[in-house]
This record gives structure tokens, C-alpha cells and sequence, in this order.
């Protein structure tokens, strides 16, 4: 498939999905949008590719919305910013936390305002040493949107949330790794190995049993103990019944190395 | 059987599952002639319990068959069956399990509210998309629901044909449980076993019981509720599951 705005490789059960836009710091553009979303759909729902790699090209990651799309004439109405949310980053950040499949980010630069947020919305985040988070919104007044407000205090917590979102200050990569708010931080020459080598890992484990993971995980955020526990039993039931389960236990048995078909 | 397929799934429990996947189970006359038929077969089954009623796991039912509905003009659409079906489908006795997964659309949630008990997976999604073409619900879709979840939502819902998610429908009481959607029809199976296990007169009161809330005031209610509760005092199932209880073991329902 040919992208403007993104690199879009399969390789090894693995989709890679790479920002392109690197003069612009792969900032959000509407046919980025379109290109983004078109790809993580159809990884979604293809049983050949198991585990996702969001990454970008250049040195930064994704500093969120283009604001080239969205000058604003200071005589003119207020700009409807909801807009561009609905239509598109609520939905990109749902393709990302509902894929039945590992979702890895490696942040390879600075990762501001919605490109911050799209990183935290994947399952594990690596990022290189030299790569930063920014929450840049309140300096334009704006709130942190994107699933901001939503993953922050999951991650690190009410206080550092707060203390984030409301100052806006960089965040180096080894301080997300030390707030939990990230799992791992490489040299940055060993960022694209590590990401790949991680995903490869994913693409031959038990798909279906990691995506009942995610899910689990992501319901906690909303479950009581008690919801949780009986989704963890439906949960189990499903994944009782899959193949690799049989399989997981049978090599277990015969003291050999599983293989796992997703499924 | 074209458009239904129906098997016994446990001890008194009948399956049975819309099967017309290419058009999304839409509920042509002919399906729900048949519906009807299956279920004037089963409330004359002493071994049939409980009924599990539901779709495939991508669609419940995409609504009613437009083609059928396209064909008829004022004065047909005054002679049409449906009206009879619908009723006969109400007036059904034993419990109704109805197992939502995917779409319930117009007529497949009006089908949806005929259920006594509703449990929905986890990607279920009603409407009632009438109003889009130019239409209103015509088998109970705004009586019922407006009795279930109130003016409010039920306008709002039948002027816009917005979609009610899974959530939204366990919120308001359109369905009692949400489950992960390849367990619904497991779960619905297995709340139909429960049920079928109680006393089943007494179930059969408690059915018709519910069923007239909305025809009677509240005093006339209580009044039938107290004469079904006297009515079972005659019963031998009664006495058994009495028995049962100070005995310490499980009851024996017969039916008697």
C-alpha cells in the first residue's frame, strides 16, 4: 500500500507502522488520520499479523495536531476543537486500546500533546534515551485529550498527573520509565532492535490469551473487585477454550517449546 | 424450519436461533410464522421449560424485512398478519430468554422486548431506526420501551434511530446482564436451566404476574398477586419445596 504520510511494513507476523511526516514532527494532518487509521484497521482484523509497532520517522516521535491546520483568525468564530477529536483521535485511540493484539510504541523523540497521548494509549512503551513526553496543552489553554486525562493518573498517579498535565514540563525518558508511566527506555541506537525484537517475541505468544489480557486490564480502570472477578472468570472461560491454551499445556507436558497459532 | 433453527440444549431448555445470516435475520412474515408456530408447539410441551431465544454472534435481528414492508399500501398494510403474530408471541407463557449479540435493529429489538429476561454480549447494539424512513416502531417498540426506560429516552431514541450500546441498554434496564459476547448464549442457556428447574406453575404465575403491571393499577395487581399466591397454595410443588427447604435438600417440581 502506498501511504504520503506513513510507512505501513509487515514482517514476521509483525505490523509496523511508522510515522512519516518528519519535517513536521509527524504531527497529525487529516490524511495522516486516514492513512493511520485505515492501517490499524486492517491489522486489527488480520490473524497474520500479531503484534503491532507504532513508530516514526526523524527525531521526534509526533508533536500531536498539525496547527497548520488549525490557524487561528483571532476576529473569527471559535474553533469547533471537539471536531477533529470525535472524528478522529477518540477513534484512533480506540482502534489502539481495543486491537486484539500487542500494540508496542517505540517513541523514538519528543512525544507532545496528542502524540504524548497516543503513546501512552499502547500496550508497552518503549522509548529512546533521548526521546521526552510533553503534556504541551495547558500552554495553549487546552486540556489533554487523546486519552490524557484518562491514562496520566492511571499511570503515575493523581499527584504527577496533576503536576503533568498543569505544567506541561518535559519529561525525559528515563523520568517517565522512573514514574511508571512508560516500561523501558533504550539507547536510542538500539530503540528500532529492541522494538522489534520484543514484537517478534508477541507475534509467536498465545494472541488470543494476550488480547483477553488487554482487555482485562483496560476493564479494571471501570470494574469493582467483584466485576473484575467475574469478568477474570468469563475471561478464562474463553481462554480455556482456545488453542494455544490446549497447546501451552501439552508442551508443558512433553517438555518442549510451545507453538502457538493465536487462536 | 427455513428461517429458525431449534434444538433442546439442557433438561427443558429449547434453543432457538434466528438463521437468516445473508439478510441479518431480518424478521420477514415468514420467520415469524414460523417463530409463532415453534412456539404454540412448545407452550403445549409439558418438557419444555424455558425458551433461549437469539441471533447469530454478529446480529440479533437487522430489523424487519423492508422489501416485505414496501409492498404494502394503507389498505393492505390494515389486513397484514403481523399484528397477530407479534400478539401471539406475548401471549407465549413460559419465560422467554432473549440472548442479544450484534445488531438489534427496529423489529429485532421489538423482538429483543418480548424477551422476559435479556442478557446481551458485550458488542449488542439496539435502535429503533424507523423514524429514518420516514416510519414509526409498529410491534411495541414505543410502548414497551417507553414502560421500560421511560418517555425521555424512548422519544429521543424513536425521533433520532440512535444507536443504544450494551452499556447504555444494562443502564436502563433494557437487558440484565452484559457478557463477553461468545459467552452470551452459554450464559442465557444456563439462566434458562436455573428457571427451568423452579416450580413451574409457580414461574407461570409470576410471568403472567409481571406481565400485566402495565394493565392494571397497583391494588388490582396486588389483588391477582395475593389469588396466584393462594392459587399455588393448592399446588403439590408448593408442599415440595417447602418440604424440601426444612428437609435441607433439593426440591422435586413436577409440574402439579
Amino acid at each position: 500500500m502506498d501511504y504520503q504520510t506513513i510507512l505501513a511494513e509487515e514482517k514476521n507476523a509483525v505490523g509496523y507502522l511508522t510515522f512519516n511526516r518528519p519535517k513536521q514532527l509527524n504531527s497529525f494532518n487529516e490524511s495522516m488520520h486516514q492513512e493511520v487509521s485505515q492501517t490499524l484497521k486492517a491489522w486489527a482484523k488480520d490473524p497474520n499479523i500479531r503484534a503491532v509497532v507504532i513508530s516514526a520517522e526523524g527525531r521526534g516521535f509526533c508533536a500531536g495536531q498539525d496547527l497548520g491546520d488549525r490557524v487561528v483568525d483571532p476576529n473569527a468564530d471559535a474553533p469547533d476543537l471537539g471536531l477533529s477529536i470525535e472524528k478522529y483521535y477518540n477513534p484512533l485511540i480506540k482502534l489502539i486500546t481495543e486491537m486484539p493484539k500487542p500494540v508496542i510504541c517505540a517513541v523514538n523523540g519528543v512525544a507532545a500533546g496528542a502524540g504524548a497521548n497516543i503513546a501512552l494509549a499502547c500496550d508497552v512503551v518503549i522509548a529512546a534515551q533521548s526521546a521526552s513526553f510533553i503534556q504541551a496543552f495547558c500552554r495553549l489553554g487546552l486540556v489533554p485529550d487523546s486519552g490524557g486525562t484518562w491514562f496520566l493518573p492511571r499511570l503515575v498517579g493523581r499527584a504527577q498527573a496533576m503536576g503533568l498535565a498543569m505544567l506541561g514540563d518535559k519529561i525525559p525518558a528515563e523520568k517517565a520509565v522512573q514514574l511508571g508511566m512508560i516500561w523501558q527506555c533504550v539507547a536510542d541506537d538500539q530503540l528500532k532492535a529492541e522494538a522489534a525484537k520484543m514484537a517478534e517475541h508477541l507475534a509467536t505468544q498465545p494472541t488470543y490469551g494476550l488480547s483477553l489480557i488487554k482487555k482485562a486490564i483496560n476493564a479494571a480502570a471501570g470494574n469493582n473487585l467483584d466485576e473484575q472477578l467475574l469478568l477474570e472468570r468469563d475471561l478464562q472461560r474463553l481462554a480455556g477454550r482456545s488453542s494455544d491454551y490446549k497447546e501451552g499445556v501439552q508442551a508443558f507436558m512433553q517438555k518442549r517449546t510451545p507453538e502457538f497459532r493465536g487462536c | 424450519m427455513e428461517f429458525l433453527k431449534s434444538q433442546q440444549v439442557k433438561s427443558g431448555v429449547m434453543l432457538i436461533e434466528l438463521n437468516r445470516p445473508e439478510k441479518r435475520n431480518a424478521l420477514n412474515n415468514a420467520t415469524l410464522q414460523e417463530l409463532v408456530t415453534l412456539l404454540k408447539h412448545i407452550d403445549a410441551d409439558i418438557s419444555i421449560k424455558t425458551v433461549v431465544i437469539t441471533g447469530n454472534e454478529q446480529c440479533f435481528a437487522a430489523g424487519a424485512d423492508l422489501n416485505e414492508l414496501a409492498a404494502l399500501d394503507v389498505v393492505s398494510i390494515q389486513q397484514d398478519q403481523r399484528p397477530l403474530l407479534w400478539k401471539q408471541i406475548d401471549e407465549f407463557s413460559k419465560p422467554i430468554i432473549v440472548a442479544v449479540n450484534g445488531f438489534a435493529f427496529g423489529a429485532g429489538f421489538e423482538l429483543a422486548l418480548h424477551g422476559d429476561i435479556v442478557l446481551t454480549g458485550e458488542n449488542a447494539q439496539f435502535a429503533l431506526p424507523e423514524i429514518g424512513l420516514g416510519m414509526l416502531p409498529g410491534a411495541g417498540g414505543t410502548q414497551r420501551l417507553a414502560r421500560l426506560v421511560g418517555q425521555q429516552l424512548t422519544m429521543r431514541w424513536a425521533m433520532t434511530g440512535e444507536r443504544i450500546s450494551a452499556q447504555t441498554a444494562l443502564q436502563h434496564g433494557i437487558s440484565s446482564q452484559i457478557c463477553p459476547t461468545p459467552l452470551t448464549v452459554q450464559y442465557a442457556i444456563e439462566l434458562a436451566e436455573k428457571i427451568a428447574k423452579q416450580a413451574p406453575l409457580a414461574i407461570r404465575v409470576i410471568k403472567q404476574s409481571l406481565k400485566s403491571i402495565h394493565e392494571v393499577t397497583l391494588s388490582q395487581g396486588l389483588k391477582q398477586e395475593r389469588q396466584h399466591f393462594v392459587w399455588l397454595a393448592a399446588t403439590q410443588d408448593r408442599q415440595e419445596g417447602i418440604n424440601a427447604f426444612l428437609e435441607k435438600r433439593q426440591p422435586k417440581f413436577r409440574g402439579v
